[in-house]
């Protein structure tokens, strides 16, 4: 597949969402909780409370929707400041109680509106980056679709960043980084190239740590092995200490791309 | 087209029109035309007024070494990673020249100079970022000076100040231009939590990834008037939701009233208010 491909399998409507992954994972368990405590309940973001194996987990999730109506609901996965808030919310209740936390992301990027620029959308995201590289829990990211520049990182700063073999991870979409180079947005196709926006080439550059293979709808055996390997590694972070697991994610992303 | 034409002040381009022959001449160098209000400034008039029009106020676009000289005490800085340089990273195509042209621009090797300097008598490590080096876009180097600068002044036990003008990540640096953001991020709040003062000061145009990263993490948050301040391009937006912005959408002034911003502070009172909260935070000179 050539990288755009993957940017348009990542995007296909029938691809499993969040709550698929969340439904599939943590079944009758997963206890939903609403809001930013702020300003609103952003649907775009899916948060909770649940039980992976025998393992109490926080388990927030960039929702794009299942259907016309779902995806017009969840704003097409495309969050607000709101959503980015609750999701920050519910990760320092998950660092009170020492609980792991599991994002999945799936989003073309934060919402670009007034709305959301009033509300701070910058200030939103800049503060999830801040605090969650000093959150004293285990963070988990796993890419199930489209990672939409900040929009994405800010549920991603993480002790561990996988990906689905088809999921993208980018800084701009290809077609907007063609469109602002070559005027062309037509050529999207070679900016997918040029990005190096696909798991395999982010796994090469040292972004993510793992590929995974894709669950399907209704694989019961992939998504328990999916959880085995999720609960082992919040197993081993769970026995560093808060302190020294917040060091390591900082040194985790010091020295990507570093410079000599 | 001349590839620099771009560049060149306003009434440079008006003077080359040449079919326009009724126009007296007027040696550039003497004068400025305000873009906003028109009116023609003597150059030396706009450099006693910090580089601001003296009729409408407009603030006009400085550059990074200009920033810290209107800033800091005279002859106190000192730069830090002035030799770090940017690589093709990812083999992007076109990235090479397009470094070489913005080092050409603009006389710098990247789009952020760092050092430590005085204001008020106060040490503080500075951080400048350069609208004229690829319209300030953060790219591994950009960043990782910024954390260095950070890094040093948790280390130094510093306040640290950082003037913001960017359009965002540098797209050509692909997803590590994005992990800079989080980079960034985790020294900011390293230097947070060791109780130090870090005051952003937001110029025109401070956007995306800066915007949603070290812009908005500052304890206290200065703006410049009118600079525009925006985590999604007015642009973008009006493509977005295809319909019309309210007058005056992200400016400063409007960050300001939405809670994003501390204070609106014009250029010629920023190095007396920025001296003013580092004495109220105890930084300056030693009580005696």
């Amino acid at each position: 597949m050539s990288a755009y491909e993957k940017v348009l399998a990542a995007r296909d409507t029938k691809k499993l969402t969040s709550a698929d992954y969340i439904h599939a994972m943590f079944g009758e368990s997963f206890i939903e909780l609403h809001g930013d405590r702020n300003y609103a309940d952003d649907k775009a973001v899916i948060g909770g409370v649940g039980m992976l194996n025998e393992m109490p987990v926080t388990v927030i999730g960039l929702e794009k929707g299942r259907n016309t109506m779902e995806r017009m609901e969840r704003n097409f996965g495309a969050a607000h400041p709101e959503g980015y808030r609750k999701a920050l919310r519910l990760m320092k209740q998950a660092e009170k109680f020492h609980r792991p936390v599991l994002c999945f992301v799936d989003t073309s990027g934060a919402f670009c509106g007034i709305g959301a620029e009033e509300r701070g959308q910058g200030h939103a995201i800049a503060t999830n980056l801040m605090e969650m590289m000093a959150l004293k829990t285990p963070v988990l990211s796993i890419f199930i679709g489209e990672g939409g520049s900040g929009g994405a990182i800010a549920l991603a700063v993480a002790d561990e960043v996988w990906m689905m073999e088809n999921a993208v991870y980018s800084v701009i979409s290809p077609e907007g980084c063609a469109s602002i180079l070559w005027k062309d947005s037509s050529k999207a196709p070679e900016a997918a190239e040029a990005l190096k926006m696909t798991a395999q080439d982010l796994f090469k550059l040292g972004v993510v740590e793992r590929i995974l293979r894709e669950p399907v709808q209704g694989d019961q055996k992939m998504f328990e092995s999916l959880k085995l390997l999720i609960c082992r590694t919040f197993e081993k972070n769970l026995a560093v200490d808060g302190e020294r697991l917040a060091e390591l994610r900082y040194q985790r992303f010091r020295k990507i791309g570093k410079v000599k | 087209m001349d590839l620099f034409a771009f560049i060149k002040p306003k009434n440079e381009l008006e003077r080359s029109d040449e079919t326009d022959v009724k126009k007296p001449y007027v040696p550039d160098e003497m004068w400025e035309k305000c873009p906003e209000c028109g009116t023609l400034l003597l150059t030396t008039d706009v450099e006693e007024n910090c580089q601001v029009c003296s009729k409408c106020n407009h603030h006009f676009r400085i550059n990074a070494r200009k920033r810290i000289e209107l800033t800091v005490d005279r002859d106190s800085f000192v730069e830090m990673d002035a030799e770090l340089e940017s690589e093709n990273i990812i083999d992007f195509p076109g990235y090479e020249e397009k470094l070489e042209k913005s080092k050409k621009i603009s006389k710098e090797k990247e789009s952020v100079i760092c050092g430590t300097c005085k204001i008020g008598g106060a040490e503080v490590v500075i951080v400048s970022m350069n609208s004229e080096f690829m319209m300030g876009s953060m790219g591994s180097v950009t960043g990782d000076k910024i954390t260095r600068a950070f890094e040093y002044a948790t280390d130094k036990k510093l306040p640290i100040i950082v003037f913001t003008v960017s359009g965002g990540a540098r797209m050509q640096e692909g997803i590590i231009s994005l992990m800079q953001m989080a980079k960034t991020s985790g020294a900011v709040k390293r230097h947070s939590d060791a109780g130090l003062l870090y005051i952003t000061v937001l110029t025109d145009p401070t956007s995306g990834g800066v915007t949603a990263s070290f812009a908005m993490e500052g304890d206290i948050i200065l703006a410049e008037p009118k600079a525009l301040i925006a985590f999604a391009g007015p642009r973008v937006i009006e493509q977005t939701i295809r319909q019309k912005l309210p007058r005056d959408f992200q400016t400063a002034e409007f960050v300001q009233n939405k809670g994003f911003v501390d204070r609106v502070v014009d250029r010629r009172q920023m190095r007396q208010t920025l001296s003013d909260l580092l004495r109220i935070h105890n930084y300056g000179e030693a009580e005696i």
